[in-house]
């Protein structure tokens, strides 16, 4: 019964969003304020059915109420409870049901809290979202139902994929689609402003929480699948540009540009037709991950069970999506009033090259990712896309945009001096020349890049607290004058510092473990030892192990350095009962500066095991780098001024005066 | 500065770094393409050592052979009219088992053994495809204990 | 004008990528699949014996090119699929009288007994298949379907299960023109 209920749920709310998407938009063009009132509790309404809908389906899950075909393809009544409830979302239709719970979240959080919006700009926004509510509901009402009966039930489901039964992945989609949905916000804003023909600072002011908080989402769910795949493929990688991951990574990338230029908008009033392009492009691109990932057009490791009819309906969704408001930027960005000038060197300037290469990165990555299925429509021959081609392409593009990193926030607005804000960075510089010889002194014979590289994470690291420094008079006045500037700096200002303090630890943790990595498999049987990076893992054998869902062989390994004892390590092989599927889990040591890393094989049959160890240094600054990127982004977004619903000052711009 | 040169100083930049991403992209896209083989394609027309080949099919029943050390493993890749030795060294994916798809990347040796640097197993065999379930329940046929 | 063609070349970029997509989503284009390399080939040898419990003989090559058209099955009693084709798959031999002959792939022989037993035997000949025959046929999975002409030529090899769509649309044309 409350699966009909459920299902009846998510049908009134897209009716609630239909009601949504229409009359408060004719209301908006007419400048009827009643009819554009309709926008605000309609978003609430639809929020409180979806929320029922998503219980729903929960409480069945939870139930085990195998009566249901979602429940019983995706869970079991043997598996624990936390992964009864992520199950909801580890299959597509719960995924799409997740995916339309954030985006009424979102929409009716602009409903709550859009009091000082102008109202026809608070109508059209809501209407436009309303309007990807739609989109989305009838998908998942006409193609993946997540609410079908099936009869007569079985007395017991298929399991969740085992892969998918770990706390890294059952956390990852929802930080996901909270980041793709939250650029809806960005994109939903700039449609309305092309609509209304107005983009002025108050608009700015109004994205760029948004996004903000798209955007840490993002990069945390991003990271979380990397980490992800990093203990549990057992394969001591933690980015392989598969399409999967490429599709999440272009968002960012371009989100991230929106992210820098939506500051010029607010700040200096200008590149606002640009902004308003990359909010369009920003959640297309989210969208069109959506699509490759469901539609099985490109093949991936990971991608969810590929059905061409539903990817033709999400096509369509797409073509009158993006194609509908890039037609609409077309007709009217080419109207809407130039803004400020600015010198080339400038923090603008800075914004600018920031941009180019985002955009650059991201389209390169989207060549790379799409490229098989151009060559395939050409000339019928599959090729995949491996890491090489992104390496080739995507670092290059960063080596730049580092570098300039630590210049940019040096630079005034409006125009500036190159030469001073190098001057500033002499520190950075010295300490980049020193970390790049402690690098050359420390490795022997090893890639000279590697050098260069950390000389480069070092220089923007160091550079990011020198501004911070600066700022806060840090070492030139009192203690006490410093503490009291670091207090009355913007928390905005603490934000950037920390984000690009967070990447460049983030960049010596990747570089760390792509250059030098170490690797031994070898074949051991129990009383013998591996050695790697100085440590010594002495093999004890392996031992039977039964958990809630799965039996497990579990190996014991001692590891000694210069004959000390330090740890016990376990890796196991497990195989999940009802799939019959067995997974790898890696046994994993880890210090502030390296992870050692071990997987066991298959028994020979003569007493020996295929044992893989990695040493990976620096793999732990990964995550703590992504950490502070995304402390840093929320930490901007506590800033008093873009804290959402709180006062601002009137800008010059906005004419219309704030809706009670 | 007037708003004629400014837009001149963006277009450069652009142009510069567009050029620049442009010109990464097609010597990239050169010499790190996986070129996607079956083994009957393989044999057809064999490739040069230094392009990378993604060779997919069947691993052939009772060619899975482990070198003493274990570590080394040789087995025979077909798509039933064609077959190609593939050599491999280090740990078997999970789901590798034989009469089972697989996919590996690497190169093709010059004795015309495969030499593979990555073996793929399928992720997931118990995908079933949304039609099949519509056709289950049509046919009234949905049992719990059917699946295995 | 140079500058609306400068804000039209986005949607512009996205209807190209937009066609490709389109393209890729054609039902002829799964990249998952393998290519089968089966087509107007001879089939494999191969002789299985019969499943033992059934009162249905095994097969072998000699039975496919007796100068009629028949169908191949690979099916188990272990496969979710197989079950749900399984109502087309005999619907479809009864009304054209087409042969059905099945490999019963990697099975026990008494679930495939049982198996039948509950939904209805539509085969002629079973073979009973330790894995073998799968791997000279280029089966990747079950069930897989062919059909061979009076020749012993394979004309049509379809991956995954039979359902109506793929039946009307292809199997039913093909067997009409074989036939005729």
């Amino acid at each position: 019964m409350i699966i009909e209920l459920g299902h009846f749920a998510l049908i009134l709310a897209l009716a609630a969003a239909v009601i949504q998407g229409t009359l408060p938009m004719i209301g908006a063009a007419r400048g009827d304020a009643a009819w554009m009132a309709l926008a605000r509790p309609a978003a609430v309404a639809q929020l409180f059915l979806v929320v029922f809908a998503f219980c729903a389906l929960t409480q069945a899950y939870v139930t085990s109420d195998f009566s249901v075909l979602n429940v019983v393809q995706n869970s079991h009544s043997a598996k624990p409870l936390l992964y009864k409830i992520t199950g909801v979302w580890g299959n597509h239709e719960g995924s799409m049901l997740l995916w339309i719970l954030i985006l009424a979240l979102f929409g009716s959080a602009v409903a709550v809290f859009g009091g000082n919006l102008p109202p026809s700009l608070r109508a059209r926004v809501l209407g436009v979202q309303a309007w990807i509510g739609i989109g989305f509901m009838a998908f998942t009402l006409f193609t993946s139902n997540p609410f079908e009966r099936i009869f007569p039930a079985p007395l017991n489901g298929e399991d969740l994929n085992p892969l998918l039964q770990d706390p890294g992945l059952a956390f990852h989609p929802p930080m996901l689609y909270a980041g793709y949905v939250g650029f809806s916000m960005a994109f939903s804003f700039a449609i309305a402003a092309l609509i209304e023909g107005k983009v002025d600072a108050a608009w700015a002011r109004w994205v760029r929480p948004w996004t903000l908080l798209a955007w840490a989402f993002l990069t945390g769910g991003i990271a979380l699948g990397s980490w992800w795949a990093y203990y549990e493929l057992g394969w001591g990688g933690w980015w392989f540009w598969d399409p999967v991951e490429n599709v999440s990574f272009m968002p960012w990338l371009l989100g991230t540009a929106l992210l820098h230029s939506a500051i010029v908008v607010e700040k200096r009033n200008a590149l606002k037709t640009w902004t308003i392009l990359l909010a369009i492009l920003t959640f297309s691109l989210s969208l069109i991950g959506t699509f490759i990932v469901r539609s099985g057009v490109i093949t991936s490791v990971h991608a969810f069970a590929s059905d061409p009819e539903r990817g033709f309906f999400i096509l369509i969704l797409l073509a009158i999506a993006i194609g509908g408001s890039l037609t609409l930027f077309a007709l009217r960005a080419p109207s809407l009033k130039a803004g400020g000038l600015f010198a080339p060197i400038s923090r603008e300037g800075g914004m600018v090259i920031n941009n180019l290469f985002l955009t650059a990165a991201c389209a390169a990555v989207f060549l790379g990712t799409l490229y098989p299925l151009f060559l395939e429509a050409i000339d019928g021959s599959k090729v995949s896309v491996g890491p090489p081609f992104f390496n080739a392409t995507f670092v290059p593009l960063m080596v730049p945009l580092v570098f300039l990193m630590a210049v940019g926030p040096m630079l005034p607005w409006k125009r500036a001096d190159l030469a001073g804000a190098l001057v500033r960075l002499k520190v950075a510089a010295l300490a980049a020349l020193l970390v790049a010889g402690l690098t050359w002194y420390l490795q022997t014979g090893g890639p000279i890049l590697a050098v260069a590289a950390m000389g480069l994470a070092a220089w923007l690291f160091i550079g990011a607290l020198v501004e911070w420094a600066d700022r806060v008079k840090l070492f030139r006045a009192s203690p006490g004058e410093s503490w009291r500037r670091a207090r009355n700096l913007p928390r905005a200002a603490h934000g950037m510092t920390l984000a690009h303090a967070g990447l460049a630890v983030a960049m010596a943790g990747m570089i760390g473990s792509s250059v030098w990595k170490q690797e031994v498999v070898t074949n051991l049987k129990p009383g013998e030892s591996v050695e790697i990076a100085g440590y010594s893992l002495l093999f004890e054998g392996v031992g039977k192990l039964e958990g809630p869902n799965y039996k497990a062989e579990r190996a014991r390994f001692t590891v000694t350095r210069g004959g000390e004892e330090i740890a016990l390590m376990f890796p196991e092989k497990r195989v999940y009962q009802v799939k019959a599927m067995p997974t790898t889990e890696a046994a994993i040591r880890t210090t502030f500066f390296s992870d050692l890393y071990a997987v066991i094989g298959d028994a020979d049959g003569q007493g020996g095991w295929t044992v893989r160890v990695y040493h990976e240094p620096l793999v732990p600054w990964i995550w703590i780098g992504c950490l502070a990127m995304v402390a840093g982004g929320l930490t901007s977004l506590s800033d008093r001024r873009l804290r959402v619903g709180a006062p601002h000052r009137q800008h010059k711009s906005t004419a219309r005066p704030a809706a009670a | 500065m007037t708003r004629k040169r400014r837009r001149l100083y963006i277009v450069i930049a652009a142009l510069l770094v567009f050029g620049g991403a442009t010109a990464l992209v097609l010597t990239a896209l050169d010499d790190s393409l996986d070129l996607f083989q079956s083994p009957s394609q393989l044999m057809a027309s064999p490739p040069p050592p230094e392009r990378g080949i993604r060779l997919g099919g069947l691993v052939e029943e009772g060619t899975v052979l482990k070198s003493t050390d274990g570590l080394s493993v040789s087995f025979r890749v077909t798509d039933g009219a064609q077959s190609v030795p593939v050599s491999y060294k280090g740990i078997l994916p999970d789901l590798f088992r034989e009469g089972q798809g697989v996919i590996t990347v690497g190169n093709m040796g010059p004795d015309g053994t495969f030499v593979a640097r990555e073996v793929l197993a399928k992720h997931d065999e118990n995908y079933l495809p949304r039609e099949v379930v519509d056709a289950l329940k049509e046919s009234g046929q949905w049992q719990g204990e059917a699946t295995q | 004008m140079a500058k609306r063609l400068l804000f039209l070349l986005p949607v512009l970029i996205f209807l190209v990528v937009a066609g490709y997509f389109l393209w890729g989503l054609g039902p002829e284009r799964d990249p998952k699949n393998i290519p089968t390399v089966m087509i107007d080939k001879p089939t494999p040898s191969f002789d299985l014996a019969a499943v033992p419990g059934l009162d249905v003989p095994g097969l072998a090559t000699a039975d496919l090119a007796k100068g009629e058209v028949v169908m191949v099955n690979f099916f188990a009693s272990w496969c979710v699929p197989c079950r749900a084709e399984h109502p087309f798959l005999t619907a479809l031999t009864e009304e054209t009288g087409v042969p059905l002959y099945g490999i019963n792939h990697r099975d026990k022989p008494e679930d495939a007994a049982a198996w039948l037993a509950e939904l209805g035997n539509p085969y002629t000949r079973i073979g009973a298949d330790p894995g073998r025959a799968a791997v000279e046929w280029g089966v990747t999975g079950v069930p897989e379907t062919f059909i061979v002409d009076g020749q012993g030529r394979i004309r049509y090899h379809h991956r995954g299960p039979l359902v109506p769509d793929v039946i009307e649309r292809q199997v039913r044309p093909l067997l009409e023109e074989l036939r005729s």
